[in-house]
């Protein structure tokens, strides 16, 4: 085969591209090469989701590093740039910025590591050297590693990382290409021979590894759905509100692992749950209910306790439990309520007490099968995605903030939020199944987008910005964030800051709320950049907002209008009309609840 | 494998503009809890350090957010004197804006730790506003200049701290970012450059150390700076002072080629000659130190590589004129002398304990509320020791006994129960906020101590002064290296053993255990302590002790700390 040289005419394909490409096709039959070309020039023509994600790890050498004092980091960049020298595609990160759970798709992979105190591992590798510990870790049966560990030999536990690092590798299935080297505080020489090592078994080592991309197809019909959820394992649930905070919000990955579940950022996961056992057993105390009392719900026989426990809404009252509880109990507050007219002291009384609050403050005396009967099945908690599934393809991210509350003097639960803050651990399952949500999309590559998501609302902005720095979208990405406390409740702040960084995130404003002494909100900040939002709204930008529709949907909408009010000098209600245009355009997106 | 490039904090310098960088953006960065990374090299200067609550930072970092920073900030006090107002004043910073405590420094200063990037601002104005300032309380400058704190010689004590203010002022940076950047001062740099005539645009290659000191008492270890003046009494009269040059503390484990060093004595110069004196110094390590290597860059390294006697001739050329022959000075010792001492003009002066240099309300010992309260009530002065403690000083005698009422009132008084032990005892900050901390230093030591004490006591030595100093990391701020005993964190919960110090601060200890643990620490020192009680001559210091008794290696000059001479 003819080697394509850059530069001898004029190709569409830069020289990265160029390499990719080379190397894509390298070593395919006549045949394949033929198959290759008409599948490429039906995805020009049909525009069709790409088979291939951009980027596949494992085709090339990918080099981590975890280093304290910058010595690992520098053996890390040296080998990198000779590997890219010799032509080899490289990858080089440190283990902060890895994806750990990505490790299992690597092929090839030099690890350089340091020890620091008595067998610590550096600060950014301790999130992966715990991830690689544990039970968690992957089996690694396509991986080959290298290991270069740095350490100072006179603390006793000297290379330590390193070593574990090592050991735990191959315990999980991978090929140990070279013996652990291990360097003391004059690693120069020891580091020199190793990277020249490294160096020389690369081509073999690409050589042979270098199949043909792993194709991966989007479309394609997964055996689990609303009827059928999927037990989907919790890989993680880590609070990521501080300390001092006021919030408990969980950041929650499940693996998707084996079950052909699909979804597009702005999609959301339907969560099966069950209600806090508190709870239950206060409704039971509340009656003097035995718990293995017999009661049908649907067509299937069971237990008050099982009932109340997985099959009923407990905690949210509807308009039919009101009903039936009003005749009960002949509250009279409650049956004036019922009355036509009504409607917004209703609504508000529905807002403000769970079911337990009604029960106690009109006693009335049912039959266990009376009372079972009039509670309406539990359903399925929705939650925005958090995550882009080609940055993750088989897992499924949540942002859930616990919902946990006093009132009437006693303690309160969300149902859904504590089931699966409180009471589900990693390594449990959780039942899920996939909502698409196609009037929240993400929009062409090049268009910009203004996201406005504060609170656990920034959960599928995550998705967002994940994906299109997935796809290396063109267009920019601006964030509106908002929370009580800078300190403590900015929820992602590192992955934003990274962003930021790698011009992945353009802009990013936030408003917390309590570090002043007056309240500020998202849509402050919306209005004292009137006229940047304007401009990007003029350069064709979508507007999304996602979070709390009582309060904030409202504010913000107001905001957005008296924006376009000013910047285009209109009326505030052809403003209004404008933002009603852009909604009808898709233009104006919102995922409010 | 020696390199030629300058360091990256040389090329932060250059570029700053005198000091300025893209601090004034940085604070306005409404993302992120910290400032540029370039910038946190040039805050220093401004006596401003980056920190983060080390407790919590892996807890931060799983959950996704960046670590708790928040800022240290130093305020420079010349021979630790400030008025009560000024006490006040600081006493309001820390409730306000920092931990609600205040932290006595090993330099006389005072630290506040905690503070956030939004109340920066506020709280170095707040220091402005009292007259005291956070310039070159931290950098590649010239730092806070020390003197001793107790006047004993009312007169004598008195002159040295006009020199000292004086030196100071002389060697206080001129750039007009400060004001700019803190004070909403003009903007003087676009209407004329500033112009540092003494330190240039890149300042000096690393921290310059100045003291004072009036022997016999050593207090601020004159020899553990990288620039000291020894005053030389002579008929009641201040002659002038011997000059010491070349001390200093820093080294980093398992690099042979870093050490601490006392100070030598260069010549001597009259108390007209002193700021002139220092400048030459100065500029000397400013144009030969190393700029090339931050381990190598302070000026002890610059006169080990290149002699005394070409450091001496360098000082002089810049001088023009010669220094004079060394006057005989004895030092018995560098701790502080405790309770009250009257000075030779009838006033009195309180030397208060204070553990660890920690001023807090803690259970019974409420040591922040009581000296918020003798602020106000006494208008004379307070004077911050080097060995943390606080002097409340110029008392009149009929005031006296007010002022006791109010130390026991608040619990403070120096307790009977303490130790000679822990009277004799530093600890520097280390976690959880010091960057720099290996292991924990001021909220360990202490228990440590209770330990030992037990020890000395079963050998009847707890009336006994033995200086045992902690650090958390090899650079010694708590100037271990001088100690009777020093223990430098080498890891979470173990520490070097220095031993054979002198208790003047005038000889170095040597290693003598490495990475010990407490048991280890305890299992070393008791045999030892046992020994002293029984073989020690009259009068004999531990450190000599452990010296003759040939324990350790007797450490002759810094550039044997780690090997020396087989006859030594």
């Amino acid at each position: 085969m003819s080697t394509l040289a850059a530069g001898s005419i004029a190709l569409p394909l830069d020289n990265e591209q160029l390499a990719q490409l080379h190397q894509v096709v390298a070593g395919l039959s006549a045949g394949q090469l033929q198959w290759v070309s008409g599948y490429t020039a039906g995805l020009a023509a049909a525009d069709i989701a790409p088979l291939v994600p951009v980027t596949e790890p494992g085709n090339g050498l990918t080099i981590l590093y975890g280093s304290q004092t910058g010595n690992g980091q520098e053996i890390a960049e040296k080998l990198a740039d000779q590997a890219r020298t010799k032509g080899f595609a490289t990858t080089l990160k440190s283990l902060a910025e890895f994806k750990h759970t990505s490790l299992k798709r690597e092929k090839l992979v030099t690890f350089v590591i340091s020890t620091h105190g008595e067998g610590d591992p550096p600060d950014d590798a301790e999130l992966f050297h715990e991830f690689i510990l544990s039970s968690q870790a992957p089996k690694l049966p396509n991986l080959r590693y290298f290991v270069l560990a740095l350490g100072d030999s006179s603390y006793v536990n000297y290379c330590q990382t390193g070593r574990e690092l090592d050991a735990r590798l191959a315990e999980l299935g991978a090929e140990r290409l070279e013996t652990l080297v291990e360097c003391d505080l004059d690693y120069e020489d020891a580091a020199r021979d190793w990277s020249t090592k490294v160096l020389q078994k690369l081509p073999e080592l690409l050589q042979a590894g270098k199949a043909a991309p792993h194709l991966r197809a989007i479309a394609g019909t997964s055996m689990y759905d609303k009827q059928r959820p999927f037990p989907a394992k919790v890989l993680v649930n880590q609070k990521i509100t501080g300390a001092a905070s006021s919030k408990d919000v969980r950041h929650i990955e499940l693996s998707l692992e084996g079950s052909g579940l699909k979804y597009e950022p702005g999609d959301a996961l339907a969560v099966i749950v069950e209600n806090p056992p508190q709870l239950v057993e206060q409704f039971l105390s509340e009656f003097g209910f035995a718990a293995t009392s017999v009661v049908t719900v649907g067509e299937e026989e069971t237990t008050i306790e099982d009932a109340l426990s997985r099959r009923l809404e407990i905690t949210v009252p509807n308009l039919g439990f009101l009903r039936v509880w009003s005749e009960h109990s002949h509250a009279a507050e409650l049956q004036e309520l019922m009355r036509p007219g009504h409607q917004a002291e209703l609504s508000a009384f529905m807002d403000s007490h769970q079911i337990i609050d009604i029960i106690r403050k009109y006693p009335a005396t049912l039959r266990v099968e009376e009372f079972a009967s009039s509670l309406r099945k539990l359903s399925a908690r929705s939650y925005s995605i958090a995550s882009s599934q080609t940055a993750n393809p088989d897992e499924v991210h949540l942002t859930v903030a616990a919902l946990r509350y006093n009132a009437f003097d006693t303690e309160h639960w969300g149902a859904a939020s504590t089931h699966i803050a409180d009471r589900i651990s990693e390594g449990d399952t959780l039942s899920v199944y996939v909502e698409p949500n196609p009037r929240f999309r993400l929009p062409e590559n090049d268009k910009p987008i203004i996201m406005i998501g504060p609170g656990t609302g920034v959960a599928p902005f995550r998705a967002f910005v994940e994906e299109r720095a997935e796809r290396d979208a063109s267009g920019k990405n601006w964030l509106i964030f908002g929370d009580r406390n800078f300190s403590s409740d900015f929820l992602y702040q590192l992955e934003w800051q990274r962003y930021l960084t790698q011009g992945r995130l353009h802009r990013l404003d936030v408003a917390f709320s309590r570090d002043q002494d007056e309240k500020l909100y998202v849509q402050q900040r919306i209005r004292e950049n009137g006229a940047e939002i304007y401009s990007w709204l003029e350069g064709g930008a979508v507007i999304y907002v996602c979070g709390d529709a009582k309060q904030m949907a409202g504010d913000v909408d107001r905001a957005l209008a008296e924006v376009i009010a000013i910047q285009s000098n209109i009326s505030t209600s052809d403003a209004n009309l404008h933002l009603k245009e852009l909604r009808r355009e898709g233009r104006y997106q919102r995922d409010v609840y | 494998m020696s390199d030629p490039v300058l360091t990256d904090v040389e090329r932060i310098k250059a570029n700053s503009r005198h000091l300025r960088g893209t601090l004034t953006a940085s604070l306005d960065d409404p993302l992120t809890g910290a400032i540029a990374d370039d910038d946190t090299q040039l805050s220093k200067f401004h006596g401003i350090y980056q920190q983060d609550d080390r407790d919590i930072r892996s807890e931060r970092k799983r959950q996704r957010l960046e670590p708790a920073y928040s800022f240290m900030i130093r305020a420079r006090i010349p021979g630790g004197v400030m008025t009560t107002g000024q006490w006040r004043a600081m006493d309001r910073i820390a409730l306000k804006h920092a931990n609600s405590t205040i932290r006595l420094t090993t330099r006389q200063a005072i630290q506040f730790h905690g503070v956030i990037k939004k109340n920066l601002k506020t709280s170095i104005a707040a220091i402005n506003q009292s007259m005291l300032d956070t310039l070159a309380a931290c950098g590649d400058v010239n730092r806070n200049v020390m003197a001793p704190p107790l006047p004993f010689l009312s007169e004598i004590h008195r002159a040295v701290q006009s020199h000292a203010d004086a030196l100071s002022t002389h060697l206080t940076p001129k750039t007009g970012a400060y004001h700019e950047i803190w004070l909403d001062g003009e903007k003087v740099e676009s209407l004329q450059p500033d112009v540092e005539p003494i330190y240039g645009d890149t300042y000096l290659p690393r921290k310059f150390k100045t003291a004072f000191v009036v022997p016999p008492q050593n207090d601020t270890d004159v020899f553990a700076q990288d620039l000291g003046y020894v005053a030389i009494v002579e008929s009641g009269q201040l002659v002038g002072y011997n000059v010491t040059v070349g001390g200093g503390m820093g080294m980093s484990h398992g690099e042979p080629a870093t050490y601490p060093r006392l100070g030598e004595v260069l010549g001597f110069c009259t108390p007209e000659q002193v700021t002139a004196v220092a400048e030459a110094i100065v500029t000397t390590q400013r144009d030969f130190g190393d700029r090339t290597n931050r381990k190598h860059a302070r000026l002890k390294y610059t006169i080990d590589d290149r002699g005394i006697d070409w450091f001496r001739g360098e000082v002089e050329r810049r001088l023009d004129s010669r220094l004079g022959v060394p006057r005989p000075h004895a030092f018995v010792g560098n701790g502080d002398v405790y309770g009250w001492q009257q000075d030779d003009s009838g006033a009195w002066h309180y030397t208060l304990f204070v553990q660890n240099g920690r001023v807090a309300d803690i259970a019974d010992r409420r040591l922040l509320s009581g000296l918020r309260r003798i602020a106000t009530t006494h208008d004379g002065e307070f004077r911050l020791t080097p060995n943390q403690n606080l002097i409340i000083s110029n008392v009149p005698a009929d005031k006296k006994d007010t002022i006791a009422a109010l130390l026991s009132e608040y619990g403070i008084e120096n307790s009977e129960q303490a130790t000679q032990l822990r009277l004799n005892s530093m600890a520097c900050v280390a976690f959880p906020t010091c960057a720099l901390a290996m292991a924990e230093s001021e909220r360990y030591l202490p228990s440590l101590i209770d330990r030992l004490d037990e020890l000395l006591a079963k050998v009847g030595l707890s009336g006994d002064a033995i200086t045992i100093r902690m650090t958390g990391c090899p650079n010694g701020c708590a100037r271990p290296y001088i100690a009777e005993i020093g223990l430098v964190g080498k890891g979470p919960g173990t520490y070097n053993l220095y031993l054979g110090a002198g208790f003047a601060g005038d000889r170095l200890g040597c290693l003598y255990r490495d990475n010990a643990d407490e048991n280890e620490i305890i299992a070393a020192l008791s045999p030892l302590f046992a020994a002293y009680a029984g073989q020690r001559r009259d009068s004999e210091r531990f450190g000599d002790f452990i010296i003759r008794q040939r324990v350790v290696r007797e450490i002759t000059a810094g550039r044997f700390f780690h090997e020396g001479p087989a006859d030594a």
